[in-house]
């Protein structure tokens, strides 16, 4: 009889490892949640599943969820990519809503001048080069001055939240409009529209291309190999003769404009105008994406879709279970928390290490 | 308006006012991020720290209100903000030294665990109101509100002021202190004299916190003196930026918390005399400040003066 540990060879344990030690984390994090609200006075598991329902249950619910897995997944980018590079970079909210802001400011004047494919491409666009230029800039100053990336991204998140503040309230204002200070609404025709047949509008796509090409990126190219190259170890690049000035720009150019198109895409897609509705916790949800999935774009698609469930599901936590909103951040924090421990656990575990290395 | 009748002296003292009333957070957290960090690590959490702080001193004060009477119940919500603050902190201290798990990651996480915990727990006290800090009322002397309401100094601010140069003292004459010194500049040398760089950082990532977390008790029993989601804009962060600029020394870290004070209070003091188009980026003023001043003292090409030698590196 052979056992299962001889029967699996060690390159194909290796990929079991990077697939089970997440899951099993998430698992851990289910635990933890559940004694969570155990404490709080919910049932546990009725809590799993309203989540499930809410989530992932019934076609309306699985809408819900790609809904908000779309910026998700590309907000997340806006960490993963750096991060190959070796830098943190939380500035997606930031990049976010320039890219939103920039998103709308030619929406407004473009109108209906241009055809409506035409002017979204223009529209996506003036989202990537603004939620790029916003995230370079953090890169620029660390490669040329030294400062700490994952500060100064963090910093730029709030000059952009004001900025876009002063702009609503200012310049950009439609009086018309009472609820909330907010720009003008973009003319209906350059709306994004919806899948056929869903109620998932096209931001979803925009999501699951931008990844793909994304992972081809960092994993199929000369660039990608020369970014990874540099995040290995910088000195060595250098030596190498890697350009590690223009590869810090270009990536971090990538992830920003990645969260750029996130916030053109909720602007075009679900606000319709900007204002503040627009900074909605996409940015520092899509840092845990991002991290979760070892900032794999493949896998950010999976994660996001996960995370997007676990958002749908915040409305009926409150309703169902009488459990604040702020659950959902709490659940977030928990599922971050273990993936990071996880981390530690690699190598560890002995049926993951190859036969002679004890 | 008695605003209106100062003119524009309205606004340098509403900076001034905003600068006494408003330093004390940053004061807190940045010593407590100050503390962290000269042990070879980074405590991006504190920001969760500081709003779980607030918390738990809004609610701790206005749960023993009954019994512990106005005066003694805030007292106890700040022995509970740091109390709370410890606990997150101990989370992080020992997350933080596991292999291969990054210091900045977990302090992200800990800013959504944090901040998630504080919303969820301070949900029932949003809208009671919680007995406050008595104030030392210095401006009783002037006629003029608005001295008088700027002169209304927090205990607990006086009690920053105070730890400062004590901190400063301690990393320099103590035992404690080089330990902790050595810890952040030579892991391997502190090893070699038989400390135990765990222990040490838990220790000083715990203290730390517990700093951190009466920070989060400035902003809920002192000024704005509420509870709400939305009390902590970024100052756990911003302790991270000031911590460099004060280049690691706690009383310069008193200096740098009273610059950051007043560039927070410029928005205000300018909406308070009338000037309001550009409130939202006079509020940014606080984070502008920070870049520049991160873009100024940073260099590429040396290290900054001060600096703990083992600070975000991997061991």
């Amino acid at each position: 009889m052979v056992s299962l540990s001889q029967r699996v060879s060690v390159p194909a344990r290796r990929s079991l490892e990077a697939i089970v030690l997440p899951v099993a984390a998430l698992a851990v994090a289910l635990i933890i949640f559940g004694c969570f609200c155990a404490l709080a006075g919910a049932n546990p598991f009725a809590v799993y599943g309203s989540i499930y329902q809410a989530a992932f249950g019934r076609w309306s619910a699985w809408q819900n969820t790609l809904i908000r897995a779309a910026p998700l997944m590309l907000t997340a980018l806006c960490t993963a990519l750096p991060a190959r590079l070796g830098l943190v970079i939380i500035g997606n909210e930031g990049a976010l809503v320039m890219g939103g802001l920039a998103a709308v400011v030619v929406g407004l004047n473009v109108g209906t001048s241009l055809p409506p494919l035409v002017a979204q491409g223009a529209m996506a666009l003036a989202g990537m080069v603004a939620g790029g230029l916003w995230i370079m800039l953090a890169g620029a100053l660390r490669h040329y001055r030294g400062v700490n990336e994952t500060i100064s991204s963090l910093l730029l998140n709030y000059i952009a939240i004001a900025l876009m503040n002063h702009l609503v309230e200012g310049p950009m204002r439609d009086t018309s409009f009472v609820t909330k200070p907010s720009s003008a609404q973009l003319d209906p025709s350059i709306v994004l529209g919806t899948i056929p047949g869903t109620r998932i509008h096209f931001g979803l796509l925009y999501g699951l291309i931008v990844c793909v090409l994304a992972y081809y990126l960092i994993q199929r190219t000369t660039f990608g190999f020369a970014a990874r190259t540099a995040g290995g170890n910088i000195r060595a690049a250098r030596i190498a003769g890697l350009p590690v000035g223009k590869l810090t720009l270009a990536v971090c150019f990538l992830g920003g404009s990645a969260a750029g198109l996130a916030g053109m895409v909720e602007v075009a897609a679900v606000q319709k105008r900007i204002n503040e509705s627009v900074v909605s916790s996409y940015g520092y949800a899509g840092i845990l994406v991002a991290f979760v999935s070892r900032h794999n774009p493949l896998a950010t698609v999976l994660v996001a879709v996960l995370l997007g469930g676990i958002l749908a599901s915040g409305g009926i936590l409150q309703r169902a279970h009488d459990l604040p909103d702020a659950t959902v951040l709490v659940f977030q924090g928990i599922v971050f928390l273990c993936v990071l421990f996880s981390d530690s656990l690699y190598g560890k575990l002995p049926w993951f290490r190859e036969m002679g290395e004890n | 308006m008695a605003a209106e009748s100062l003119g524009l002296w309205g606004i340098p003292l509403g900076i001034i006012a905003g600068t006494l009333r408003g330093s004390a957070p940053f004061l807190f957290v940045s010593l407590g991020e100050c503390l962290t960090e000269k042990s070879g690590k980074i405590n991006l959490g504190l920001e969760g720290t500081l709003l779980m702080g607030a918390m738990s001193a809004y609610g701790v004060s206005y749960l023993s209100e009954g019994w512990a009477g106005p005066f003694w119940a805030p007292w106890l919500g700040v022995i509970a903000a740091g109390l709370s603050g410890m606990a997150l902190g101990a989370i992080h201290g020992w997350l933080s030294q596991q292999p291969r798990v990054n210091d900045v990651a977990t302090g992200i996480a800990m800013i959504v665990f944090g901040s998630g915990l504080a919303f969820f727990l301070g949900k029932p006290f949003i809208q009671p109101q919680a007995p406050q800090l008595f104030t030392f009322d210095w401006g009783s002397w002037s006629s003029i509100p608005q001295i008088q309401a700027a002169l209304k100094i927090s205990p607990l601010f006086l009690l920053g002021v105070a730890i400062a140069p004590l901190l400063h003292w301690f990393f320099r004459y103590t035992r404690w202190g080089l330990y902790i010194r050595a810890v952040g500049d030579s892991p391997q040398a502190a090893r070699a004299m038989g400390i135990s760089t765990f222990k040490v950082r838990m220790a000083s990532i715990v203290a730390g916190s517990f700093l951190a977390g009466i920070g989060g008790a400035c902003l809920s029993l002192y000024y704005p003196g509420v509870w709400t989601e939305r009390i902590s804009s970024g100052q756990g962060l911003m302790a991270v930026a000031l911590v460099i600029f004060a280049k690691w020394n706690p009383i310069q870290c008193l200096w740098a918390s009273m610059l950051f004070g007043g560039a927070q209070a410029i928005g205000p003091a300018f909406q308070a005399v009338g000037v309001d188009s550009y409130y939202y980026l006079f509020n940014a003023a606080p984070y502008i400040l920070t870049l520049l001043i991160m873009v100024v003292t940073c260099s590429p090409q040396r290290t900054l003066v001060g600096l703990p030698g083992a600070l975000g590196k991997e061991e």
